[in-house]
């Protein structure tokens, strides 16, 4: 049995995976809960939010994340992919700013409007 | 002079601007002394934002620009760079820009929305230099995710609240070394997901009952000193470790913004550090509303977003009965009104309300029908949604709530956590009770099933064993769970 905590809502419900069962789950509250605690025994993935450098807007870093999740052992690599990336504003939410991540098929995408200043 | 100033734009006065503009409020001001709307969503840029209220999982921009673009289509107003210096008790704001200098507004209704800042206490009792390096988690996050430095290469993190742990994997993920997450009490201060994605996914130590003892460094930080600490959180002598680093983060706790509120002469809670409100989030000055983190500290932005929808609803009775020119009163007048205080019993630290407002009209009937309270009363009365933090970490249990020692609604929970907030809804026939019985208190209190105990150090308490008795006037009302 491995004991897990779900991280995909803030409840944070204490879940009992069983490896042997066919990776039954219980102590979930919802059912993300059961796709959550069996996902992350097979193949645990995360989202990934950062920033990257952009020109012509109020700040110079515009927020980005993963338009789905990925696996957890990609991260760092996932990161490297920012590097050196400049956007230049304007921008608007959702843009894609590097598409399939690690041969993911994920994309970074803007997660915020910038306004040319 | 305006109907309705709100005082902060971040996600607490843009959800309450637009609930009073919904609820029929033309003439509307948002104050907002940054360069743009959305308060601390526009640094915290990780996900896990929405999740309640729009059932999606989204990044704090992401959350505010969807209320941002809402209020595009409204004519509600916005000030930017435009810091209010004072507020007065008859509603006059003194603000000042830049852009057009030292103003001073007048509005029918005021809505407090300043949120909250950083708590540096932590650091300021600690023995040792005062080199840089030493920055709050909050003021970190700002400078990484949106002026783009990088605060440090080796980082301790004291404190566990969620934007330290959030900033350890924000840091990490930026190529820095997070040495070790510090904490004085024997439990996180943050949300549990955020302890296993931040720090457990990261392999960042957690160090509970630890506290920094020592900073050492000039004019950089180079180092701290940890020790473990006991029961009264004193170092334990011989258990000292030294870390080298060149950061320290400072994640502990913060404070409701309640300079302006002070001197509107607002009673303040010294629990939540927060105004006193009623249900309807109105504080003790009339027609002055207050909602998100300037009232308590949330840790879901989700429900402060709930609650300001329901203080923005509130300020537009109020405006709309303010602007009655029949003086046909919407709400009743003060002289009229019982109020219901919210007592917070043993493991709880407060809640929010504190108050509870019931007219007293529905008393005097109520003495009349006991036999049916609810069938009666139902659309004068409602529910009332009450948030409260425990004061420690309980395993499975039950949250009472009593009159006069009688426990007449338990909410039963999994485990409880000072980190976690917690809400439960007294139903409106608890209320009528109250009324019934002529009582103006209401008792919250958090027991362990496990241990039958109300409190493992306050264990003498006997709220609880006055259930058995006298269970003539008890009456069953609800088994809820969340
Ligand atoms: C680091 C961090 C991480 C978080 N993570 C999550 C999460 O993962 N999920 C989640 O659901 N919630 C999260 N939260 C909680 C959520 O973001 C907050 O509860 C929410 O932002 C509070 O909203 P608010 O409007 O009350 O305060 P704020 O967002 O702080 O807004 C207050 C606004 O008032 C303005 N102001 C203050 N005083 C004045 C004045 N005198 N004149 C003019 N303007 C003034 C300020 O500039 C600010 O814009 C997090 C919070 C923080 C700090
Ligand atoms: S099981 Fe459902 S309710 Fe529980 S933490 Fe996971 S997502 Fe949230």
């Amino acid at each position: 049995m491995t004991e897990l905590i779900c991280i995909v809502c803030p409840r944070g419900c204490h879940l009992q995976v069983d490896p042997e069962n066919g990776c039954r789950v219980r102590g979930n509250q919802c059912p993300r809960g059961e796709t959550y605690g069996r996902d992350e025994l097979i193949n645990p993935t995360r989202m990934i939010t950062s920033t990257v450098r952009i020109k012509g807007a109020m700040y110079p870093r515009c927020p980005v994340k993963t338009s789905a999740p990925i696996p957890k052992h990609l991260i760092s690599e996932a990161m490297k992919a920012l590097d050196g990336i400049t956007l230049n504003a304007p921008v608007k939410c959702g843009q894609v700013v590097v598409e399939n991540v690690c041969g993911t098929g994920v994309s970074f995408i803007t997660t915020r409007d910038m306004q040319q200043l | 002079m305006h109907d309705l100033i709100v005082i902060g734009g971040g996600p607490a006065g843009l959800a309450a601007a637009l609930s009073a503009w919904e609820n029929g409020i033309r003439d509307i001001v948002i104050v907002e002394r940054d360069k743009e709307l959305g308060g601390i969503l526009n640094q915290c840029i990780h996900n896990g934002f929405g999740l309640h209220y729009f059932k999606e999982e989204l990044t704090g921009p992401e959350y505010a620009s969807r209320f941002i673009d809402m209020l595009n289509d409204t004519s509600v107003k916005v000030k930017l760079d435009t810091m209010v210096l004072e507020l007065t008790p008859d509603k006059e704001l003194h603000i000042v820009s830049s852009a057009s200098g030292y103003e001073i507004l007048k509005a029918k209704a005021v809505i407090l929305a300043m949120g909250c800042r950083e708590r540096t206490r932590g650091a300021i009792g600690i023995p040792g230099t005062r080199p840089s390096g030493i920055f709050t988690a909050g003021a970190a996050q700002r400078y990484v995710n949106m002026e783009g430095y990088l605060v440090g290469k080796k980082v301790v993190i004291l404190g566990s609240g969620d934007i330290g742990l959030i900033m350890a994997r924000r840091l990490t993920l930026e190529g820095a070394e997070v040495l070790a997450c510090v904490e004085i009490m024997p439990y996180p201060g943050g949300l549990t997901r955020n302890i296993v994605q931040c720090l457990q996914d990261f392999n960042i130590p957690l160090y509970l009952s630890h506290t920094i003892t020592k900073i050492h460094g000039s004019p950089r930080v180079e180092g701290v000193t940890i020790a473990k600490v006991d029961g009264q959180r004193k170092p334990v002598p011989g258990t000292e470790q030294y870390l080298e680093c060149d950061t320290v983060l400072l994640s502990v706790g913060l404070i409701p913004e309640n300079e302006l509120s002070r001197k509107a002469g607002i009673e303040i809670d010294r629990r939540t550090g927060g105004p006193v409100v009623y249900e309807n989030l109105e504080t003790s000055v009339e027609g002055i509303f207050a909602c998100g983190n300037v009232v308590h500290v949330h840790d879901l932005v989700d429900y402060v977003t709930n609650e300001s929808l329901k203080a923005g609803k509130s300020a537009a009775e109020y405006i709309l009965n303010f602007n009655d020119p029949t003086g046909n009163s919407v709400s009743p007048e003060h002289s009229d009104i019982s109020d219901i205080r919210l007592v917070n019993g043993v493991g709880v630290s407060y809640t929010v309300p504190q108050l509870i407002r019931i007219p007293k009209n529905l008393m005097v009937n109520s003495s009349l029908s006991i036999s049916d309270p609810d069938i009666e009363l139902s659309d004068q009365l409602q529910d009332v949604e009450v948030f409260f933090r425990v004061n420690r970490k309980f395993g499975r249990s039950r949250i009472g709530v009593s009159l006069a020692g009688n426990e007449l609604a338990r909410f039963r929970r999994e485990r409880l956590a000072p980190g976690e907030m917690e809400k439960i809804r007294l139903p409106k026939s608890l209320l009528m009770k109250c009324l019934q019985l002529g009582l103006s208190e209401i008792e919250i209190y958090a027991v362990d099933e496990m241990t039958g105990q109300a409190s493992a150090d306050n264990a003498n308490e006997t709220k609880i064993t006055a259930v058995s008795q006298d269970s003539a006037r008890r009456i069953q009302i609800i088994r809820q769970d969340r």
